[in-house]
């Protein structure tokens, strides 16, 4: 049956639009295609990337010698302050936003997001919030409390800047509630009646855990926003001592959100590779259910151990006691994550192309960040190293090695998809040695400059840091260079790359089963599950198909596996 | 499995797509649960501020700071069963809308607006009136803080209403069947009464 046919008998409109239809307009516009705002997200918070990433290559320069001879310390605080929060709140959370809305409703069958308006209306808070901080360092006075903002320091330090900031990361607080609002309805009401919970892929599962961590956890940080606001502006003392007030009770407020947003960062990316893995390993995913479900239990913890940031608070020993234990736990669900990782990996006929790589990559570099957070759970250690190089260290390789690494497999992972261009392999590689040599280089001594008491916010040191220093500062003159071959191979496979098929992975999931890039609705037809999304190399196992009878398909469908004998060969 | 015969009808998209052709309507039951889904978020707000006053209250050895004057407790008493009685009647509203009633629907949302207008105004002259400013100790900001942001949302509330009975006035705009503003205006009006219900409690009674 031809797909007119189909469509007649189903009483459905003949409406067949043109693969690749939006123009390079469309994503300077005020667009509701979650395709469209999932790419403005992208590309909007990976210049921001660049941004940050050159905050921080002054701060390390600044850092190269033990004195202040680069900037003044006013300065160098301020850049710090920047530097963190807008890798954190204008890099790796909206990143992680831009890769859901474009890929969830292609995932789960749906023709967009639930309110595509609300979505454009949360994307479009961004570039205003990242243009007012990107302001505030222009006209010299921004924030220079860090990027916790702890009161009292940030009641009487840059109090211009403070006032941005505030305003800055209430505005990027409000635009990830509203995403995250549209993630749950639409991953909750929107899938196709074909797929149940269970058949749902995995990055979904992932963004489920994350749009309710967000919306349990951003409001109260915003709450303690407008407190401190009114401290700022107003001249309350909530937090100000001198006035009666309690800052350890924003720091209860701040750590709220902000302990469950390193969990709203690496979530999406867990999400993420585990679709990378079992596609390049050409094997089932090891363990679909408890990939699943622990990313629902680190959310439930993460919500419940924000008081291990304040274990030099003052807080009662018992307090202490259950964050320490709690935070512990959280290794158990993410030690399920990784076993479940390399258990996926193991047998598999691995593929070393640039998204595995940095896959793999991640992998390796989180569980280093994340034995570290274990070592840092333990009240007396953190005690020992608070404050240290040693927690910077930590917490670079879970954004960094984590998150980060996980931001890149992904984009190569789905480039395909999004651009209907393959990348260039070869620069994919030089992209990933240099970011795994520069970010090794630039992190790994940090560890010892914290256990050698090397505080961190510091402008100025004690010369016997040096060297290691120094080590650090080229190394992140490393990872400065490692973003040119991506940018560059980025943009030129983008307008000149080789033509991608639609199904370039042989992927079983459901965005792979429509045009590349997808057309305005994403689905001619819809197709209809018949088996689970990570089925690779069972045999016999037919793919997703689609109803629809575009002989593009049948061509994807037809070609086997490229290893599916000796897939079935090392299943057990 | 088996590949199977597909019917592009039994996906919900392709049926629904089919079904809808000349009536644009979005999905009502994924707009009431989006509601539902923002009012946790709106909630998680006040929960932090609750939170943060029960924090306050709790490392302050007196509270409230000695020297602040008593609060007095008839007008807000009077505005609150004032807003706990508008949300009955603010459920009348949507009962007769669900009756096709769009006269009687109406009148119980003019009315649910003009009690939401007199509590504000109740607010405005309790402020006025009282003997404490913003700054003058910790539970003053905080009282001011924390009933000024659920007047707010009171009145972001009745702007709701207004904005209902605005487009009730084309004949059929809302029906037995489609009422989607009617039922936000509403679920966000009870919303707004529990959050006060417990504002009263912790600044008022405890």
């Amino acid at each position: 049956m031809t797909q007119a046919q189909l469509q007649e008998t189903a009483n459905i409109p003949v409406h067949i639009p043109e693969p690749g239809v939006r123009k390079w307009q469309d994503y300077f516009s005020f667009n509701t295609d979650h395709k469209v705002i999932g790419l403005q997200y992208l590309v909007t918070s990976f210049i921001f990337y660049c941004i940050g990433g050159v905050l921080a290559d002054l701060v390390r320069t600044e850092l190269r010698t033990p004195e202040v001879d680069f900037v003044s310390p006013e300065l160098y605080n301020s850049l710090f302050t920047l530097h963190a929060t807008i890798m954190i709140f204008l890099w790796i959370v909206p990143a992680g936003a831009g890769f859901a809305n474009y890929l969830i409703p292609l995932m789960i069958g749906a023709r967009d997001m639930a309110f595509p308006r609300l979505n454009a209306v949360a994307f479009w808070m961004i570039p205003p919030a990242g243009l007012l901080l990107v302001a505030s360092l222009v006209i010299g006075d921004a924030a220079e409390a860090g990027w916790t903002s702890y009161p009292p320091l940030s009641l009487v330090t840059g109090q211009v800047g403070e006032g941005i900031w505030i305003m800055s990361v209430l505005l990027l607080g409000t635009s990830s509630i509203l995403g995250a609002i549209n993630f749950l309805v639409t991953l909750l009401k929107m899938r196709i009646p074909s797929m149940g919970f269970h058949q749902m892929p995995l990055f979904c599962w992932a963004m489920l855990a994350t749009s309710a961590l967000v919306l349990l956890s951003t409001p109260v940080l915003a709450a303690g926003l407008i407190l401190l606001a009114f401290d700022l502006l107003a001249g309350t003392t909530f937090f100000n001592p001198t006035g009666g007030g309690d800052p350890v009770v924003y720091q209860h407020m701040f750590w709220f959100y902000s302990h469950p947003a390193v969990y709203i960062m690496i979530l999406p990316f867990f999400g993420a590779i585990s679709e990378i893995i079992p596609i390049h390993s050409r094997k089932p995913i090891f363990g679909y259910k408890a990939i699943a479900y622990s990313s629902l239990a680190i959310s439930f913890l993460g919500l419940i151990v924000w008081a291990h940031h304040m274990f030099t608070s003052g807080i009662p020993g018992w307090l202490r006691m259950f964050f320490m234990i709690t935070t512990m736990i959280i290794a158990v669900p993410t030690g399920i994550k990784i076993f479940s990782w390399l258990a996926t990996m193991w047998g598999g006929k691995i593929q070393f192309n640039s998204p595995m790589l940095f896959a793999m990559g991640f992998v390796g570099t989180f569980v280093i960040g994340g034995i570290s957070g274990v070592m840092l759970a333990a009240v007396p250690f953190d005690i020992h190293v608070h404050d240290t190089y040693f927690v910077v260290a930590h917490l670079h390789y879970v954004l960094f090695g984590g998150s980060v690494l996980g931001i890149f497999a992904a984009i190569y992972h789905w480039f395909p998809k999004m651009t209907g261009r393959m990348f260039n392999e070869t620069w994919g590689k030089v992209h990933f040695a240099l970011t795994i040599v520069g970010l090794n280089m630039t992190f790994l001594p940090m560890h010892k400059l914290g256990l050698m008491g090397m505080n961190r916010r510091i402008a100025q040191y004690d010369p016997k840091f040096t060297l290691l220093n120094e080590i650090c500062t080229y190394g992140s003159y490393i990872l400065a260079v490692s973003t040119f071959p991506f940018i560059i191979n980025a943009i030129w496979s983008w307008l000149y790359g080789e033509k991608a098929s639609n199904n370039p992975w042989k992927a079983l999931t459901l965005e792979w089963m429509t045009t590349s890039p997808p057309e305005i609705e994403n689905f001619e037809t819809l197709p209809i599950l018949t088996t689970g999304p990570y089925d690779y190399g069972v045999k016999h196992a037919p793919a997703n198909v689609s109803p629809s009878e575009n002989p593009v398909f049948r061509a994807d469908l037809d070609e086997p596996y490229p290893s599916i004998e000796s897939d079935i060969e090392t299943r057990i | 499995m088996q590949s199977q015969t597909i019917d592009p009808a039994q996906t919900e998209l392709n049926h629904h797509h089919a079904a809808v052709e000349g009536h644009h309507e979005e999905h009502p039951d994924h707009r009431l649960f989006g509601i539902f889904v923002f009012l946790i978020a709106e909630g998680m707000i006040f929960m932090g501020l609750f939170g943060a006053y029960l924090a306050f209250r709790s490392t302050l050895p007196v509270w409230p700071p000695a020297g602040t004057p008593d609060l007095e407790l008839l007008l807000p008493g009077v505005n609150t069963v004032n807003l706990i009685a508008s949300s009955f009647v603010m459920h009348n509203a949507d009962t007769a809308i669900k009756k096709n009633d769009t006269k009687g629907m109406r009148t119980w949302l003019a009315i649910t607006a003009a009690m939401g207008a007199i509590f504000l105004v109740g607010q405005v002259y309790e402020y006025t009136h009282l003997e404490f400013g913003l700054t003058t100790n910790l539970f003053a900001s905080a009282f001011y803080v924390l009933t000024g942001f659920h007047g707010l949302h009171v009145t972001i509330g009745v702007l709701a209403i207004v904005a209902v009975l605005w487009r009730s006035r084309t004949p059929g705009h809302y029906s037995n069947e489609k009422h989607f503003g009617v039922e936000a205006a509403e679920i966000y009006w009870h919303f707004v009464d529990v959050i006060w219900i417990i504002l009263f409690g912790l600044l008022y009674l405890l």
